[in-house]
This record gives C-alpha cells, sequence and structure tokens, in this order.
C-alpha cells in the first residue's frame, strides 16, 4: 500500500513545477499548458484525499474539475488566437499596450 | 519453473499477449490481400494473383519489400515527434485489441483458469473509447512533423475528422450502455443472451442491433470517418492530397500508418459485434445443440471447397498448394468434430467462431464500401458529422432514454 | 516493495519528468507531448487510488481532446522555437536552494501529518472503503451534485458560443 502522503506530495511537486513553468516561459500556449499542469495535480490532490477519506465527493469535484479546465482551455485558446492574430506574435511580453 | 509457479498471471498474461499479437499481425496482413482481392473483384479483375497461389504470399512481398525500402527522413523535419508518430499510432491501435474479449468461457493455460481476454476490465468500453482517443496524435503529429505542405493539410483536416465523428461514436453507443447497464464486455454481451420466444423454437436474437438500429447505422457511419477508410478518406486520398499525413515516411514507418489503419479497422469491428451483434452468441435458440457441429462443418466445406478449387485451378502452385491446405483444414474439423456436444472442447470454440464470424461480416462490409462507395468531399463530410451525424446520435440517446425510463428498469 | 509500490515510483517519476520536459522543451509541440504524457500518468495513479472512471475520464477528455485542442492551435499559429531566456543569477542562486528547503520542509510535514492516519477520524472519514464505481459516482453527480452539474453544460455551452465567437475572423 501506498501511504497517502506520498500522492499529496507529488501533487505538491507537480504543482510547483508549473508555478516554475507560469513564471519563466514566455509562449501564451505554454503558460497555458502550465495551467492544466497545476489543475491537474490538483486533481491528484483530490483523488488521493477521496480514496483516504473513503468519501465519493472528491472525485465528483475531479469531475467537475476536468469539466471546467476542458471549457476554460477552449474560451481560452480562442483569446489566444485573437491575440496572435492582433499583435502578430505569441510571445507574453509583447502583449504590452496597457503599460505604462 | 518457478517463476511460472511465483507468478502465475503474468506468465499467462504473457502467453495470451503473445498469441494475440501474433494472430492479429497475420489478420492484418491477410485482411490486406483480402481487401484487394475483394475490391479486385467488385472491380472485374483478379487483385494479386501471381504471387504465391492466388496471391496469397502478397502480403510477405509487400512486408519484405517494406523492411527494405531506404528510409528517408525530410531534413527539415521535426525529429522527435516524426519518429514518434507510426510507433504512437500503431502501438495504440494494438493496445485497444487488449480489452476486447472473444468468447465466454474460461480455459485452463498451464494450470491457471483464465478467460479469454487479455485483460478484463470493468470499465472496458470506455477505456478503449480513451485509448483510441489518444491515437488521433498519431495522425496530427505525423501531418505536422514533416514540414510540408500535404501532409500540414492532410494531418489536420485527419484529426479534425477523427475527432468530430468521434463524438457521434461515443454517443451512438451510450444507447446500449443505457440498455445493457455496464460497462464490461461481458455485461453487455450477456445482457444480449434472452431471447423472447414468440415464435416456437427461434425468434430474433435479443442483439442491440435491433432496438438500436440507428445507433447501429450512426455507430458504423462514425466508426468509417473514425478509422479514415472510404466514404470518409479524403485526408489521404491519393488523387487530393498525394497521400495525405503519411506522405513523407518511407519503408517501415509507413507500413507502421498502414497497419494502424487496419489494426483501427479490426478494434472498431469487434466492438460493433460486442455492442452491437450479440458479440460470441449465436444467432441459433440454444435447444438447438446440432449448432455445435457449425464450425467443423464450416470448417469441413470449406477444406473440400479448397481441395476441389484447388484441382481445378489454372496456376502449378495453386494446383499443389491448395489441395494440401484443404486437407488440413478437413483435419481440423475432424478434430472439431472428436468432442460431443457435452464435452467442454466444443463450448469453447463456439464463442470464438460466432465472434470471428461476425467481425468477418463486418470486415467486408468495410472493403465492400470501399469498392464501392465515391468519396465525400471535405466540408461534405465535416457537416455531414455535425449537422447530421450528431443531432441522429443524440436523439437515438434521448429516445433510448425515455423508453428504458417508461419501461421502468431498476 | 510491492507491485502498488513499483506502479507508484514509476508513474511518479513520469509524471516529474513529463512537468519537467514542460518546462524544458524548445518546441510548444514538445510541451505539449510531454503534457501528455502527464496526464496518461497521472491516470495510471488515479487506477492505483480506486478511481477507475476518473482515470478513463482523464485520458478520454484531457489527453484526447483537450490536449488535441493545444496541439492543433499551437500548429495553426505556427509556434516557433521558444527564444531561450537568461535565467536572471538571483533566480539561480537563491530561488533554487529556497525551492529545494521548500521541498523537504513540505515532505516532512506531509508525512508526519498523514502518517498514522490519527487525523482521519477527526477529517470525517467514512467507515470501510467506498468502492468508486461508475454506479456510485454517477448516484452523487445526479442527486446529490445535479446543480453543479446543469450549471456546467450551461457553462460549455457558453464556453462554445464564445470560443466561435472570439475564433472567428472578422468579415472584411
Amino acid at each position: 500500500m501506498v501511504p497517502i502522503s506520498y500522492y499529496i506530495i507529488l501533487s505538491g511537486i507537480l504543482f510547483g513545477l508549473g508555478v516554475i513553468a507560469f513564471i519563466f516561459k514566455r509562449n501564451i500556449i505554454t503558460i497555458f499548458m502550465s495551467i492544466e499542469l497545476m489543475l491537474n495535480a490538483v486533481n491528484l490532490a483530490f483523488v488521493a484525499f477521496s480514496r483516504e477519506f473513503n468519501q465519493l465527493d472528491g472525485l465528483v469535484f475531479v469531475f467537475f474539475v476536468i469539466v471546467v479546465a476542458a471549457a476554460e482551455a477552449a474560451v481560452g485558446l480562442a483569446i489566444v488566437m485573437v491575440i496572435a492574430r492582433n499583435r502578430k506574435s505569441l510571445n507574453v511580453e509583447d502583449v504590452n499596450l496597457l503599460k505604462f | 519453473m518457478e517463476f511460472v509457479s511465483q507468478h502465475p498471471v503474468l506468465v499467462v498474461s504473457l502467453i495470451k499477449i503473445a498469441i494475440a499479437l501474433f494472430v492479429v499481425m497475420t489478420a492484418l496482413a491477410y485482411l490486406t490481400w483480402f481487401e484487394r482481392k475483394v475490391v479486385a473483384r467488385i472491380q472485374s479483375r483478379w487483385g494479386p494473383y501471381w504471387v504465391g497461389p492466388h496471391g496469397l504470399l502478397q502480403p510477405l512481398a509487400d512486408g519484405i519489400k517494406f523492411l527494405f525500402k531506404e528510409d528517408v527522413v525530410p531534413p527539415t523535419a521535426d525529429k522527435v515527434s516524426y519518429l514518434l508518430a507510426p510507433f504512437l499510432a500503431l502501438a495504440l491501435a494494438l493496445t485497444t485489441l487488449a480489452l476486447v474479449p472473444i468468447g465466454p468461457a474460461s480455459i485452463n493455460v498451464l494450470g491457471q483458469q483464465t478467460q479469454l481476454v487479455i485483460s478484463h476490465s470493468n470499465i472496458a468500453l470506455i477505456l478503449l473509447f480513451a485509448i483510441s482517443s489518444i491515437g488521433i496524435y498519431g495522425v496530427v503529429l505525423a501531418g505536422w512533423s514533416s514540414n510540408s505542405k500535404y501532409p500540414l493539410m492532410g494531418g489536420l483536416r485527419s484529426s479534425a475528422q477523427m475527432i468530430s465523428y468521434e463524438v457521434s461514436l461515443t454517443l451512438s453507443v451510450v444507447g446500449v450502455l443505457l440498455l445493457a447497464g455496464s460497462f464490461d464486455f461481458y455485461d453487455i454481451v450477456g445482457s444480449q443472451a434472452h431471447w423472447p420466444h414468440f415464435l416456437s423454437q427461434w425468434s430474433l436474437p435479443k442483439w442491440y442491433v435491433f432496438p438500436q438500429f440507428l445507433g447501429f447505422s450512426c455507430y458504423l457511419t462514425a466508426a468509417f470517418a473514425e478509422t479514415n477508410r472510404v466514404p470518409f478518406d479524403l485526408p489521404e486520398a491519393e488523387t487530393e492530397l498525394v497521400a495525405g499525413f503519411h506522405t513523407e515516411y518511407s519503408a517501415f514507418k509507413f507500413a507502421m500508418f498502414f497497419m494502424a489503419e487496419y489494426a483501427n479497422m479490426i478494434t472498431v469491428s469487434c466492438l460493433a459485434t460486442l455492442l452491437f451483434l450479440g458479440g460470441w452468441l449465436s444467432p441459433l435458440p440454444e435447444s438447438w445443440r446440432w449448432q455445435l457441429y457449425l464450425p467443423a462443418a464450416g470448417l469441413i466445406i470449406g477444406g473440400i471447397a479448397l481441395i476441389i478449387g484447388g484441382l481445378r485451378s489454372v496456376q502449378w502452385n495453386a494446383k499443389a498448394v491448395f489441395p494440401v491446405l484443404g486437407i488440413v483444414c478437413i483435419g481440423i474439423g475432424y478434430i472439431c468434430t472428436l468432442t460431443g456436444p457435452g464435452d467442454p472442447v466444443a463450448e469453447v470454440i463456439q464463442g470464438p467462431f460466432w465472434f470471428i464470424t461476425k467481425v468477418f461480416f463486418l470486415l467486408f462490409f468495410y472493403v465492400w464500401a470501399r469498392g464501392t462507395l465515391p468519396r465525400f468531399r471535405y466540408d461534405q463530410l465535416m457537416s455531414f458529422g455535425w449537422k447530421f451525424l450528431l443531432p441522429l446520435s443524440l436523439i437515438n440517446l434521448v429516445a433510448t432514454g425515455f423508453v428504458v425510463v417508461l419501461r421502468g428498469r431498476p | 516493495m510491492s507491485v502498488a509500490m513499483v506502479v507508484f515510483i514509476v508513474c511518479g517519476a513520469l509524471t516529474i519528468l513529463g512537468a519537467i520536459g514542460l518546462i524544458l522543451a524548445r518546441e510548444p509541440v514538445h510541451s505539449a507531448l510531454s503534457l501528455v504524457l502527464v496526464m496518461i500518468a497521472l491516470a495510471v495513479l488515479y487506477l492505483l487510488l480506486g478511481a477507475a472512471f476518473i482515470a478513463a475520464i482523464q485520458i478520454l477528455v484531457y489527453g484526447g481532446a483537450i490536449m488535441v485542442l493545444f496541439v492543433f492551435v499551437i500548429m495553426l499559429l505556427n509556434a516557433g522555437v521558444e527564444v531561450r531566456t537568461n535565467l536572471s543569477r538571483i533566480a539561480f542562486w537563491v530561488g533554487l536552494p529556497l525551492a529545494v528547503l521548500f521541498l523537504i520542509e513540505m515532505v516532512y510535514s506531509l508525512s508526519h501529518q498523514y502518517a498514522a492516519g490519527t487525523t482521519l477520524a477527526s477529517a470525517g472519514a467514512v467507515a470501510g472503503p467506498v468502492p468508486a464505481s461508475t454506479e456510485e459516482l454517477s448516484m452523487k453527480i445526479f442527486t446529490e451534485f445535479v446543480l453543479p452539474f446543469e450549471l456546467t453544460s450551461i457553462l460549455i455551452l457558453i464556453a462554445i458560443l464564445g470560443a466561435l465567437v472570439l475564433a472567428k475572423k472578422e468579415a472584411s
């Protein structure tokens, strides 16, 4: 049996790696993918806790997180396409028209 | 032998995987032969004829050709994706076959009772859809990584088509799930087993193709599009896009895409028989015991036909080989009759026999469609998928849901 | 070293490798492929935790639909090779040790918190393992959580319409 803390630690490491990717990458789409990585890490924590506390609410929450992540990815990528069309670049530092 | 006794499940699984791989690869090779023969006969020509008796060694010749061809890699191709795509396509196409059971019986292998499936899972159906939905990566990566116009267009079109029809594919299956109540293939086939007797002994079998005829048609259409077969094969048609997403692939990698397409065809046909055509159940009622001799009868008749056809044929190699094959078939048929109706061996053969017969008819339907139908234009294809097939699958689902609720299913 | 432990270590290593691949890859397509690897390895971990339906849904939705959408958009927008940034000195010499320190602290606190399972009863654990079968899950979704379910269906509809409207080329 794998102790539950192992899963939580793995989830924490994945979340941290997602944050690192979010901060250090410049391509908008890669930043989006790091958001998906963070959501996946959170899903792992939910499933692990659902197993540990013997309740199914965690799994229901995972279900909803997956659905909402799908909707968010669709709209987010549409916004990315509009940005790429307008700014002619996928570098997040080029989206700087509101900078003072 | 201690390894065998300490890990019996692992060893038996490895044996089953080896047998399944061997059978599937041979079936793939001879499916190409079968397709070329049938399409040729539809077009009033012979098909493969010279390589071996009636072209039976053609798949072997093709395999050797693919192995020895020069492997050209485009210099500007993205190496990782270029090399990954065909492996991904073939591996995923073969992995889905691990979930498909061919018979209900449990046989005894190396002292271990095992079922006729490599992996018996209680979420087998949705796992199968999940694995085949990752197969899209093979196509889209192949198209993109070749760094060339035609593959990119072909890859994007092909994968957009596969994603669109995947929705209709899964929705048309949900009607069956509502009626069966489980994701497990054994339960789904088991719930098709009882037929209502309204005409003395024989009546319509309770296969889901009859109540779910709309679902079955939607499933077959979506399956044709999902496996990129005619009439939905515009993304890889030669006159349109050179060869679509696998233009820049040569030799063995092209062979892998080819095999992946046929393996997908086999998987989809197996899924259709399990869900709609009653899997391994025979259409004749249980009380007709003579049906246990059907596999043997089929083999013996086939053997006699092979002997007579071989002796009458023009080619010298056909005259030599086919009678021998015929005698072998008659021998196997006789062995099948050796065990009587009460003996477990005859029961074990029945399930796989009906399953393979039904899969064979579906594959023949696939090849028949290829020889007969023209192909759709891409915009016609996409509008058909989204504007016609998807609403039809949804209507099927809603209607089935109504009927199930009104019938008062517990 | 049970089978479960071996599977956990292999899949955990795969997820971490995939996440590091996401960070270190130069092409966005390679990052997307590493993320798909992470998702598949996570699905195996969910199977190990007994959530079979969620594992299948993870592969089907996340791996087979969302990431395909990402790969499509990357290809359509021709996202090129990512320019390497020079990591600032502070990030390297201060950040990395701090990250390692944080990792050690997290590992220590989590393994001591949940080791003996002493906090389980106070956290509202139900006695006995509940089978996470599809039937149980769907009973929960359609009875207790039916309002969020309907709201997510409206959310998906809004997302589809939004994506269509946003990504449409303007009529010139």
